[in-house]
């Protein structure tokens, strides 16, 4: 029997209950969320299950969204079954305020790298990284570039004639 | 030879004209027995065809770089045989591709381990002026950190391009004055990027 | 490669400290911006800390400003050795969040050309193991071929490297009859070539005793640490998405997956020999496809989806809703509907994933890269331990690391 989104949902929900909500399927891949405290034990129960077996980390990014109070930064895991070939996607939701949220190298060594390029880019914590510090960016940056409210250009440059770009002399218009 | 290895669908015929080159004799006054000359066009012309790049290939330049040293773009006819890894060794430092601010204190590294006369050519569009890369994280531009001689522009040049920014550096060479790295107006361009 | 040659002193003789050896960032010229700091132990290698990011660009953050023809210009510069595949997965991540569905002869040419730069890309690592082991020869051999490649890129969208190939919904032009010579002239020539290179190192003894035994990883470790590709394949496992969740309609041709044993330098040379073989065979087959649309079919090279599909220039310099159009596809003014989506294709280094987040705006909220080479070189310290010194810069080259994809 091949292993659909509703035989997930079903066992993740048996085991999980109420705690795992936002159950959806954007172009056919199952989607949820999960409470950040539980999101080394939705892993580990998705890995150590025989019938779910998603034993591979295929990517773990954050999205920031401003907007939402309480709830800003969301870090996303694409979780791959080889065996089966079903892909599966849970989002853990995070306030900006008190980004913390565990870290998944204990289960997979590829998250790593791939936690503490999310830490570069939108200063996500992970409790328990063996190496939380920045990757791709200068080590003394400051700031979180990818987060909304940073701007794309490089701020110190001098040379940039702002006319030119239909930049008013406030400075960034959209 | 088994087979010839040349794909255009409509072949020229090859001729010996084209596949020696001499180079030109410097300007001067020739008699029986003797050629006067300047010290400084033979000292250029010695310099000029036989330039030691070092690539610092960075990203994309960096492979069409590759394609220019191969056999279809030789770089080796102008002279470019022997590429040097070593910033201490060679002449030329030829910047590839985009430089990063986390980069740029190493291009000045290899810079200033270079010995005099040295010259710098920025291939590439990153290279030259951050390219399509107007980000946080992005140089822009080499030129910040180094002086530069010839900006190579395209996204990435062709190897075509690449040699004809290879043929100014030549001429750069060529032309310079014996004492142009002693005298003031180097200096001071060293020390408006503060270098000694 | 065997302990009995150190030296074998007694214990406690000697103290024994370690030294700090910095592979720094600037390589001879073939890898491409990372560094490795090893703590070497005479010639062994003790530990390995690897920093990257020297070449950052910010691709992520752009991709928020951008709408999205404009980033196929960033995905182009990914991975640049093989660029026409980086381009054409993240066209089709578009079709799929638009919901665009490409003709049959669209995906045909699609898959010579991704094909094409498989080769490509196999070509330059290969090669680039050879002349790291001291094999120059072949390095110059093959880029001949590149160069060949190179003109069939050409003919297809005018660029060498970084191709911006196509649009969404399939290319911006024709295959042109000089573009199919090329083609041709690859498979007739090409696999002679590839003869020679593989007899050059395959069965070379010096070749063999660099790489065999170099690197190696199991099957559980490579997916523990989220290897895929052929450095995933020579592990033994043979996950390959063109045949998992095949798209472009890889699922029409027939084409094996050459998997190694030990994972090691060795078998990655091999098993990137091999799908080069298989990419012959692939491109092959697709050619003779494409060969058979006759008539009104063989003129087809786009999907019909005017919303998405800039028109073609001939219309746009003469008829006025073309050129509307045109203006308000390439400003981003087209309706994008809101949603999430992840791609993937597999590309010359493994599983190369689009993840966007569209809110309906412009550009995309969100577009993450999942690059192949970044998780991957996580690995590098494990896979050097207790090497020698001169095994971690094979290791290295034979991972094909390529530092575009590996920043982003």
């Amino acid at each position: 029997m091949a292993l659909t989104n509703e035989t997930i949902k079903d066992r993740l929900q048996a085991k999980f209950g109420d705690q795992l909500y936002g159950f959806e399927e954007p172009y056919g891949l199952l989607t949820f969320e999960a409470p950040k405290d539980l999101n080394l034990k939705v892993m580990q129960f998705l890995y150590d299950d025989e019938e779910l077996r998603f034993q591979f980390l295929t990517d773990l990014c954050a999205v920031h969204y401003p907007d939402k109070a309480g709830r800003e930064l969301a870090v996303v895991y694409h979780l791959h079954n080889l065996v089966d070939n079903v892909r599966i996607r849970f989002k853990v939701f995070t306030p900006v305020a008190q980004p913390d949220v565990f870290t998944a190298t204990q289960l997979y060594s590829s998250a790593n790298w791939m936690e503490r390029e999310t830490f570069d880019f939108y200063g996500v914590n992970f409790v328990g990284h063996p190496n939380l510090k920045r990757i791709l960016n200068v080590d003394e940056m400051e700031y979180f570039p990818m987060r909304k409210e940073f701007p794309l250009e490089d701020q110190t440059r001098i040379d940039k004639d702002d006319a030119m770009f239909g930049r008013g002399p406030g400075g960034l218009k959209a | 030879m088994s087979r010839p290895v040349r794909f255009n669908i409509h072949p020229i015929k090859a001729d010996i004209k084209d596949n020696i080159s001499l180079a030109n004799m410097p300007e001067g006054y020739t008699g029986e027995g003797f050629f006067a000359t300047k010290l400084s066009s033979v000292v250029g012309l010695a310099r000029k065809n036989s330039l030691w790049p070092m690539p610092f290939a960075t990203s994309c330049c960096g492979i069409e770089f590759m394609a220019t040293m191969a056999s279809h773009y030789d770089l080796a006819r102008f002279g470019a045989e022997r590429l040097a890894f070593s910033p201490r060794q060679c002449d030329l430092l030829m910047v590839m591709g985009t430089i990063a601010k986390k980069m740029g204190p190493i291009v000045k590294q290899a810079y200033l381990q270079m010995a005099e006369p040295r010259w710098v050519m920025a291939v590439g569009a990153c290279a030259s002026s951050g390219g399509i890369f107007d980000t946080y994280s992005v140089l822009q531009g080499i030129d910040q950190v180094v002086p530069v001689d010839v900006y190579v522009p395209g996204c990435p040049p062709r190897p075509e391009a690449i040699l004809d920014g290879f043929m100014r550096i030549q001429d750069l060479v060529g032309a310079e004055e014996l004492r142009r790295r002693n005298s003031d107006q180097y200096k001071e361009l060293l020390q408006s990027y503060g270098i000694q | 490669m065997s302990v009995e040659q150190h030296i074998k002193l007694p214990e406690g003789s000697i103290e024994k400290t370690t030294t700090t050896l910095n592979l720094g960032p600037t390589h001879p010229a073939t890898h491409g911006v990372f560094q490795n700091i090893l703590e070497l132990d005479g010639e062994r290698i003790v530990s390995a800390e690897q920093t990257v990011g020297y070449i950052h660009r910010a691709f992520e953050k752009l991709a928020e400003r951008r709408p999205l023809y404009q980033i196929t210009t960033l995905t182009d510069r990914l991975n640049y050795c093989s660029s026409p595949i980086n381009n054409m997965g993240w066209h089709l991540t578009c079709e799929k969040l638009l919901g665009v569905k490409t003709p049959k002869r669209v995906d045909y040419l699609r898959i010579i050309i991704m094909e094409l730069s498989r080769i490509s890309d196999h070509l330059i690592c290969n090669s680039v193991v050879g002349v790291d082991s001291g094999a120059f020869t072949g390095f110059l051999y093959v880029m001949q071929y590149r160069e060949l490649i190179y003109e069939i890129y050409e003919e297809v969208c005018g660029s060498r490297l970084t191709t911006n190939m196509g649009r969404i919904g399939g290319f911006e032009r024709n295959f042109n009859n000089t573009a199919f010579e090329k083609i041709e002239k690859f498979l007739a020539e090409y696999p002679g070539v590839l003869k020679e290179f593989e007899n050059m190192f395959t069965r070379n003894r010096i070749f063999m005793e660099r790489t065999i035994g170099a690197g190696p990883i199991s099957a559980e470790r490579a997916l523990n640490y989220g290897f895929t590709g052929p450095n995933l394949r020579a592990a033994g496992v043979d996950y390959d998405v063109r045949v998992h969740s095949p798209y472009s309609s890889y699922e029409d041709f027939e084409f094996d997956i050459p998997v190694g044993q030990t994972g090691d330098c060795y078998d990655r040379f091999l098993v990137r020999n091999q799908e080069m073989w298989q990419s012959l065979r692939i491109i092959k087959d697709a050619y003779r496809k494409v060969q058979e649309f006759k008539g009104a079919e063989a003129e087809v090279f786009h999907a019909d989806a005017p919303a998405y599909y800039l028109p073609e220039k001939k219309d746009v310099y003469t008829k006025m809703e073309a050129l509307i159009w045109h203006f308000k596809i390439v400003m981003g003014e087209t309706e994008i509907p809101p949603g999430e989506v992840y791609y993937s294709v597999e590309g010359g280094n493994g599983e190369l994933g689009f993840y966007l987040i569209s809110d309906g705006g412009r550009t995309p909220y969100r577009l993450h890269f999942r690059r192949p080479c970044f998780i991957y070189y996580q690995a590098y310290s494990e896979l050097t331990k207790g090497a020698m010194l001169s095994d971690a810069v094979i290791v290295m080259s034979s991972l094909n690391l390529i530092a575009g994809e590996m920043d982003a």
